[in-house]
């Protein structure tokens, strides 16, 4: 196949993509039975119940990694729920940085989701059933596109307000690897 | 230095002989078949594509219109949701303002200039279909991202922050901010072309005191868009830039501005729609001589108007920012200055209107959709005035109000001389006359379905109803109104049908034509319908404004031009003495493949900025084969050349 | 899931769905909400130069048009055959020339009118005596509405959202802000409007004369629910209004019942309070509207609801039914939860 060839087929590819990039869901799909994809680790915040009562897990919604608007939610619902208070603006602070590659907990959208839902030792609250769980997975591929794990053109670029860490969209890949001493500091 | 083998070149004798006129042919047609189609650079061939092709977007914009109005028929409505319906009315106005309004003018001018003026060609062929090419294909990548719901939807306009990047998601804008690179790069050429066309190819004698009103209106739209364009430029790059790569122009946190987009936007916003306005200007003039049997009456005064215009249009982009906080002061200056604007119209209109009192009227159908603007235009344009002044504005801004202004200026303005031209120049392009029964039955249902339409909008404006809403609550009253306009929109829609469907019959059926069945007094109506490859076989002398219609006009022409290339005569610009004759290139598929290596490049820097590193590689070999000179051309060229 | 669904099939697929899964959105019952029916100073002084202006602008439309039917009378008739006349090419046109003259002297005046007069209109409107002046600021949010009146000490300061109050007779200064794009303030019958800009801050001066509900919308296209951004203006006579500021700077009611009980546990437990405030209790977000006497207001959602227990559940159950695109997420309580918490909140006045 010629360059001209390669050229044109890997736009189509990109632009074809963007059926998907660019759909704005306003309703999520209803809640499941069975959670499939959303795990329930065995690390818990001080030990306590996975999850707050009256809430629902949809089924795993990995697929917002390619959904520009989600993503965009998800940078929308970082600030509202006051993620950077622990997190900063992804470099960290009393929580752990969130842009880098070194994930503690594992970095796998299932398992931020678990992160979030359940909560972890050392201070990260358990919000499932005080956060949407559709909302939960925004945040979720947004975290994601902290470290630039998200393509080019779903993760979002730069913000309306002063200048923090560099757009999502331009970051390097930080390629994840499991925390050197998983098992407490 | 002539080749061994090269004969004397044959040049055109007065009157031309038959040998010169199939000579001539032979040289100035385009290649055959399929390829030969790509590689086309015949203006004529060109122009009726283009027109065509805005024709096409006309369409197109139409039935995002009429889906429109079908949502907002009935208060909430669930026909169309808010996402969809913002793609909607952005493709709608970003399709008229950017793939229509503009190009069918440009579209016009480059099929009819050339045979007003006496020439043979527009100055540089090659890049002319450039601009076209490049033209098409940023309307196809709009298209094509629409149909992928990919589609703008911030509004035509585009304002920031709601399209920035924290607010519009995704690569939609990113789409309408690379077309306004498209549709830019398209217009500029295509001014450039223009302006140089006008300038140098006039045929001896034709001192701009002398060319058509229309190739007047022309000239002045084509400097303005020299002007215009660039703010628009600048303002979409740098939407881009902060959208791709992190910017602040527009984000106030960082010392940017969301004011400064309006500006940059409306400085280019405001001159758009004169670029729009002015050659339906030229169609009026144009039109009203031939069907009232005399020149213009003040073509001194027409001319200064037009240029006042495009001055004046320069001046009153802050009357789109009203509501902002500018400073009151500074709003009262462009108050004045959008009155002041009505100024040379009213010139106009009182010169058009003393044409036709005095004048012997026949009322064809291109004459009726010129009576059509003294209606609409008008009403357009009071109603303009209203928004001029800065507290009416501040109470029907952003509402149906403005709605209804801007399509009766811009329909009444444009559009209803743009249908004039199209019946008025359809025999000159094809050859056949439409039908006048048919045109009849047109014009009335627009005239009609366009008021239906827009009038009861300016009282939905006035009770209360803001513009770009998805739909309405039914406890606000404007359900009957509404439904009204929903079904204007039908009956204007019934109206193009039938336009098409008198196009279509018209090119297999319609009456022949002949070199002038309208009686008419400028230059292109003195050679066949549909014209030769070449236009004039031979150059005309113009001693007058109308040249067919003065009686003592000598008919004299030009001999000496070569039969056996493209050679075509320049004048000086202002008195049009004959000066130079050039050789002009043939056709070859360079820019069109240029256009689609150009396309490459700017979808391709929608994703990333790299793309205009490497995609500018393919570009340069485009543009070097483009220029490269060719020994068979270069030889003939060189054999018409003469000691002085 | 991909789908590619293209919009013109999209479109197909909502006309169909429109008839499966219509919401009837209750009807509200709109305030005031026209141009030109004036209820203070600046809409009655903008009517004013609206009125000049029609009047004149209708008189040169008809003269035009008057002009045109003369012409289209008097001239002659003619075809493709006729001769054109060229003499005028050589010879001074007297009747044209005064005819354009005069039409073009006469137009000019009327401009110079037409100028002067909205200039003085300007004046006029700048010129709102602002003695006793009630300062509110308005903050600007896709897609609501958001109300601070000031006081001292601070603690008298309350948040409101979507309806503001505004005694009858007494200039009002509004501080405007946007806290995410551009909105625009625009209640038609008090006063024109004036946009809401990120990084800025823009002032509207108006003033209610006669006692009434005022509707105004959202005049800047502003996203997805740019069309149920409404908000209201009522104005109070001083007594009543005096009345409503100090309900508004009491906290929100304690529950009285059982079922506002467990309503407010139900807010306090749910993902409630990591929006919205309400005065009194621990919730204390700011990204949504204030919810502290949400019962009291006409409306809900921005002017999109009538304010009822029935419309509260509604309303909290599937936000994205009756407002696609909004930033409120639909609900999972149960139904006797849903039922408590809209109770509670109604009950909030």
């Amino acid at each position: 196949m010629n360059l001209p060839s390669a050229a044109v087929i890997a736009l189509l590819g990109l632009v074809l993509a963007g059926c998907y990039r660019e759909k704005r869901e306003f309703q999520p799909p209803p809640p499941g039975e069975a959670a499939a994809g959303a795990k329930a680790t065995p690390i818990l915040a001080g030990g306590g119940p996975a999850l707050q009562p009256g809430s629902a897990l949809t089924p795993d919604r990995s697929q917002l990694d390619e959904n520009a608007f989600a993503v965009n939610q998800g940078k929308r619902l970082f600030r509202w729920y006051n993620c950077s208070g622990c997190h900063a603006g992804g470099g960290g602070n009393m929580g752990p940085p969130l842009m880098d590659k070194e994930w503690l907990y594992g970095h796998e959208p299932a398992d931020i989701h678990a992160s979030i839902v359940e909560g972890r030792p050392k201070g990260m609250p358990a919000f499932g059933g005080r956060i949407p769980d559709d909302q939960v997975w925004q945040l979720v591929a947004y975290v994601r596109s902290m470290s630039g794990q998200l393509r080019k053109d779903v993760a979002p670029s730069r913000s309306d307000s002063l200048s923090g860490p560099p757009p999502e969209n331009v970051r390097d890949n930080e390629k994840p690897v499991a925390a050197s001493a998983a098992a407490g500091h | 230095m002539t080749t061994a083998a090269a004969t004397q070149p044959r040049l055109n004798s007065v009157p031309p002989t038959a040998q010169d006129i199939a000579a001539l042919e032979r040289v100035w047609r385009d290649p055959p078949g399929f390829l030969g189609w790509l590689a086309a650079i015949n203006h004529k061939a060109i122009g009726k594509r283009f027109i065509v092709t805005a024709f096409g977007f006309f369409v197109a914009g139409g039935l995002l219109a009429a889906a429109m109005r079908l949502q907002l028929a009935r208060p909430d409505n669930h026909l169309i949701g808010p996402d969809l319906y913002n793609q909607l009315f952005t493709m709608h106005g970003t399709t008229m303002m950017f793939l229509f309004a503009v190009p069918v003018m440009q579209a016009m001018s480059v099929y009819l200039v050339p045979l007003m003026i006496g020439s043979r060609s527009v100055a540089f062929p090659r890049m002319n279909a450039f601009a076209y090419w490049i033209f098409l294909f940023g309307g196809v990548m709009l298209y094509v991202a629409f149909a992928l719901n990919i589609g703008p939807d911030a509004g035509w306009f585009a304002y920031v922050p709601l399209a920035g990047p924290d607010y519009s998601p995704g690569k939609r804008m990113d789409f309408w901010a690379q077309l306004i690179t498209f549709t830019e790069l398209s217009g500029l050429l295509e001014a450039v072309i223009l302006v140089t066309t006008v300038f140098k190819l006039r045929a001896p004698g034709m001192t701009l005191n002398r060319i058509p009103l229309f190739v007047w209106g022309m000239l002045v739209t084509a400097f303005m868009v020299m002007f215009a364009l660039p703010a628009v430029m600048l303002a979409s790059t740098a939407l881009i830039t902060d959208r791709l790569v992190g910017t602040h122009f527009y984000n106030p946190a960082e010392g940017g501005d969301a004011i400064l987009w309006q500006h940059l936007f409306w400085f280019f916003g405001h001159p758009e729609v004169y670029l729009i306005f002015i050659p339906g200007l030229g169609f009026m003039s144009s039109i009203i001589p031939t069907f009232a049997r005399r020149p213009i009456f003040g073509y001194s005064a027409m001319v200064l108007s037009l240029i006042a215009t495009a001055f004046l249009a320069f001046g009153l982009w802050v009357h789109h920012m009203f509501a902002t906080n500018l400073p009151e002061l500074g709003k009262s200056f462009f108050t004045a200055a959008s009155m002041m604007i009505a100024i040379p119209s009213a010139v106009q209109i009182f010169c058009w209107l003393a044409t036709l009192w005095t004048g012997k009227l026949s009322f064809k159908t291109p004459l009726l959709f010129v009576l059509a603007f003294f209606f609409v235009l008008v009403l357009g344009g009071m109603t303009g005035l209203m928004l001029a002044a800065v507290p009416i504005d501040l109470q029907v801004h952003d509402t149906y109000f403005v709605v209804a202004h801007l399509h009766y200026v811009l329909i009444g303005g444009a559009v209803f001389p743009l249908f004039g031209a199209f019946y008025y120049w359809f025999p000159k392009i094809t050859g056949r006359m439409l039908s006048e029964r048919l045109g009849r039955w047109n014009f009335w249902l627009f005239l009609i379905g366009f008021n239906v339409t827009f009038f009861p909008m300016h009282l939905l404006g006035l009770q209360g109803m803001p513009r770009r809403v998805y739909t309405y609550g039914a406890e606000m009253g404007w359900g009957g109104l509404n439904a009204l306009a929903s079904l204007g929109a039908l009956t204007i829609a019934v109206s193009m049908l039938l336009f098409i469907l008198n196009v279509w019959r018209s090119l297999r059926h319609g009456e022949q034509a002949g070199a002038d069945p309208w009686g008419a007094g400028t230059l292109e109506w003195s050679i066949a319908s549909p014209p030769p490859a070449c236009n004039f076989a031979a150059i005309p002398v113009v001693a007058g404004r109308d040249p067919l219609w003065e009686p003592d006009a000598l008919p004299a022409h030009v001999s000496g031009l070569s039969v056996d290339s493209r050679e075509v005569l320049m004048t000086t610009v202002v008195d049009a003495h004959p000066e130079t004759r050039e050789s002009f290139p043939e056709p070859t598929i360079w820019p069109m493949l240029g256009a689609l290596a150009t396309t490459v490049l700017f979808i391709g820097s929608i994703f990333t900025p790299w793309a205009v590193v490497w995609a500018s590689l393919p570009v340069g070999i485009a543009l070097t084969l483009w220029f490269w000179p060719r020994r068979r051309e270069n030889a003939a060229h060189l054999a018409l050349e003469r000691t002085p | 899931m991909r789908r590619l669904l293209p919009p013109p099939v999209a479109a197909v697929l909502s006309f169909a769905s429109a008839f499966t899964m219509a919401q009837d959105r209750p009807n509200v019952v709109p305030g005031v909400h026209d141009a030109l029916v004036a209820a203070g100073p600046q809409s009655a002084h903008i009517g004013t130069l609206w009125n000049l202006v029609l009047a004149i602008c209708t008189i040169v439309f008809c003269a035009v048009l008057l002009g045109l039917v003369v012409a289209i009378w008097r001239s002659g008739r003619g075809d493709a055959t006729t001769r054109a006349d060229v003499s005028m090419v050589a010879r001074h046109e007297r009747g044209p020339y005064l005819g354009v003259i005069w039409g073009v002297a006469v137009s000019v005046v009327l401009l110079l009118v037409m100028t002067v007069a909205s200039v003085v209109t300007d004046r006029a409107l700048a010129r709102l005596s602002l003695v006793d002046a009630l300062h509110i600021e308005v903050t600007a949010h896709q897609w609501w509405w958001e109300l601070q009146y000031g006081g001292s000490p601070d603690s008298a300061r309350f948040t409101t959202a979507n309806e503001l109050h505004v005694p009858v007779g007494r200039p009002v200064v509004l501080t405007l802000k946007a806290d995410d794009v551009i909105h625009s303030f625009w209640v038609p019958s008090l006063a024109g409007k004036k946009d809401l800009i990120p990084g800025r801050t823009t002032t509207l001066h108006l003033r209610a004369d006669q006692a009434g509900r005022y509707r105004g919308q959202c005049a800047e296209f502003c996203g997805f629910q740019h069309a149920f951004m409404a908000f209201e203006v009522i104005a109070d006579p001083p007594e009543q209004y005096d009345a409503w500021v100090a309900s508004q700077r009491r906290p929100a009611a304690e529950p009285a019942d059982a079922t506002t009980r467990r309503g407010q546990e139900v807010f306090l437990r749910s993902s409630c309070v990591l929006c919205h405030a309400i005065e009194g209790t621990t919730a204390a977000a700011r990204k949504a509207p204030d919810l502290t006497h949400v019962g009291a207001r006409t409306t809900l959602a921005a002017g999109t609801l009538p304010n009822g227990t029935s419309e509260m559940q509604r309303w909290i159950a599937d936000p994205q039914r009756l407002k696609p695109g909004v930033n409120m997420p639909a609900s999972t309580l149960s139904g006797a939860d849903l039922g408590a918490l809209a109770a509670y909140l109604v009950s909030l006045k």
